[in-house]
């Protein structure tokens, strides 16, 4: 099959491109495909995925406040929504409101429950996450119907919570 | 160990000797991290990038997780290298473009690979052959946390790693698992097995990962939530869903091979037939045709056939490692003439030793 676009090599590429449910297949060489590729990219990618997501939390903020921006690297949230990435890990604290209700729309969660830096392990907060830990799991197990491993999981939850009170 | 030395050796993803190594090619674990208050690579300027650059490599290279690692900046290589690189799934397509201020450090096995100013300031992951997550996790743990001993990563008590898109934030781990799923393509159940596992908050994508398209019935499957769940917890969730996956894989083939045993030989040995005699080949035909020498051999239709040969051709006919091998640059149309002769040439080989 030969390139839909320039006709004369061999495509090797094919495409679905789905616009207001119009569905169009493209067979494109490799040069083409790379042209096409570069178009794709910008009129849709994640940075435009996520500044949809992050317009969301914004509806709730005051029309004419200024525009705030990290005071260690100066990117402001309007630059964020724009690019989809944040500037630096003060950004964090900066638009903590804002990007709480976007991590809570990604994750579900604003809970980090992982690893943390050796230093910065402590175990009053290893028992608070275990249980918090055990909590997920025995959400997912009734998800997936898995009783028995479910009530192994409530039984342990109660035991570690008695333990805390005591 | 230098780059070249690279296109003598396996890598690990292709050795094909872990668990369900039938199905699952290779599992991978990445981990992403950044330095705390200095500015992520996209924002940061000429002399930020260059300071994350010293102050990771300083770190990096004083560990002994890379004793005989390879070091390469990326401003360095011309784009076959990069290419070849990224054949090897040791960068990403991302790493190789703007390569300025960027570097890549390969484990002497390619089991670990760390690139330095891409999305995050590091980002480094762990491959192990077959269906082994957990495997890879225990390795990039221990390599986390002695990197940890010198750099100072950005952490939040509620957000935990911070990253620069937030779709990493937390864990900032992302678990995957490249699989071979011939007999759930060909039995046209595919779309609703990659339909469930979105609804699990995992995510299924092409050969070489974000925005590519699945040739030659190979998906990666990989977790797309990473905050709110420990680490375990998020690798828990994806080996049980890949077990399954394992499981629905393993039945269609035995039912295609009840059903429609002809049709499906037919298809192998057609295949195989094509792959040892044609003059031009392309990428795609050839990963396609190999999809399917692959099932005869997991099969045992196909016996005078090693999976050793099989995946050693499969690297070695992409276009940067035909290159490579070759020692100069080809048009396409002159490397789909070499890529039919070399694979022409190991396959006669490996029927000739038995």
């Amino acid at each position: 099959m030969l390139c839909n676009i320039c006709h004369k090599n061999e495509a090797t590429v094919h495409l679905t491109e789905i616009i207001d449910n119009q569905i169009t297949e493209l067979h494109l060489c490799e040069e083409c495909a790379r042209q096409k590729g570069a178009q794709m990219e910008q009129h849709f990618g994640l940075a435009d995925l996520l500044a949809g997501l992050a317009d969301l939390g914004q509806q709730f903020e005051v029309v004419g406040k200024t525009e705030t921006k990290c005071p260690n690297c100066s990117l402001s949230y309007e630059d964020f929504r724009r690019i989809g990435r944040l500037g630096c890990s003060e950004c964090y604290e900066a638009f903590k409101d804002s990007l709480g209700v976007l991590l809570k729309r990604i994750h579900g969660s604003t809970q980090h429950l992982g690893c943390a830096p050796l230093k910065k392990e402590k175990e009053t907060k290893k028992q608070q996450s275990e249980i918090e830990v055990l909590k997920s799991k025995l959400q997912r197990a009734i998800k997936m119907e898995e009783f028995e491993e479910a009530a192994r999981l409530r039984d342990k939850i109660r035991a570690l919570e008695s333990k805390k009170k005591k | 160990m230098r780059l070249n030395d690279l296109i003598k050796q396996t890598c690990e993803w292709l050795k094909c000797s872990g668990p369900y190594s039938n199905i699952v090619i290779s599992s991978r674990v990445r981990l992403a991290r950044n330095l705390k208050g200095i500015p992520f690579s996209h924002w940061a300027d000429t002399k930020k990038k260059e300071e994350v650059l010293m102050k990771v490599k300083d770190a990096v290279s004083s560990s002994s997780y890379t004793k005989n690692a390879l070091f390469l900046y990326m401003a360095d290589l011309n784009n076959l290298d990069k290419q070849f690189l990224i054949e090897r799934h040791l960068i990403s397509k991302e790493h190789a473009l703007r390569a300025n201020h960027k570097a890549v450090i390969v484990g002497d096995q390619e089991i670990l690979s760390i690139m330095i100013n891409e999305e995050d300031h590091l980002r480094t992951q762990v491959m192990q052959s077959g269906f082994n997550l957990d495997e890879a996790w225990q390795i990039i743990k221990r390599i986390d946390k002695d990197f940890e001993k010198k750099l100072d990563f950005a952490y939040s008590e509620d957000w935990g790693y911070l990253t620069a898109c937030p779709t990493n934030t937390g864990t900032g781990l992302r678990a995957s698992v490249m699989l071979h799923l011939p007999a759930l393509v060909m039995s046209k159940q595919i779309n609703k097995v990659l339909q469930a596992i979105t609804k699990l908050s995992l995510t299924a994508r092409g050969f070489y990962g974000e925005g590519t398209e699945a040739s030659g019935n190979f998906f990666q499957i990989s977790n797309q939530v990473t905050l709110g769940h420990s680490e375990e917890d998020l690798l828990d969730n994806i080996n049980r869903i890949i077990k399954q996956v394992i499981g629905h894989e393993q039945n269609a083939r035995r039912a295609l091979f009840e059903q429609d045993r002809s049709r499906i030989e037919d298809r192998i040995w057609r295949a195989f037939a094509t792959l040892k005699n044609a003059h031009i080949i392309t990428s795609k035909e050839a990963v396609d045709l190999f999809s399917s020498v692959r099932l005869g051999v997991d099969m045992g239709i196909l016996k005078g056939l090693d999976i050793q040969t099989i995946n050693k051709i499969f690297i070695y006919i992409q276009p940067a490692h035909l290159q490579k091998l070759e020692g100069k640059t080809f048009s396409a149309q002159e490397r789909d003439v070499k890529r039919a002769e070399f694979i022409r040439k190991e396959l006669a080989k490996d029927m000739e030793d038995k």
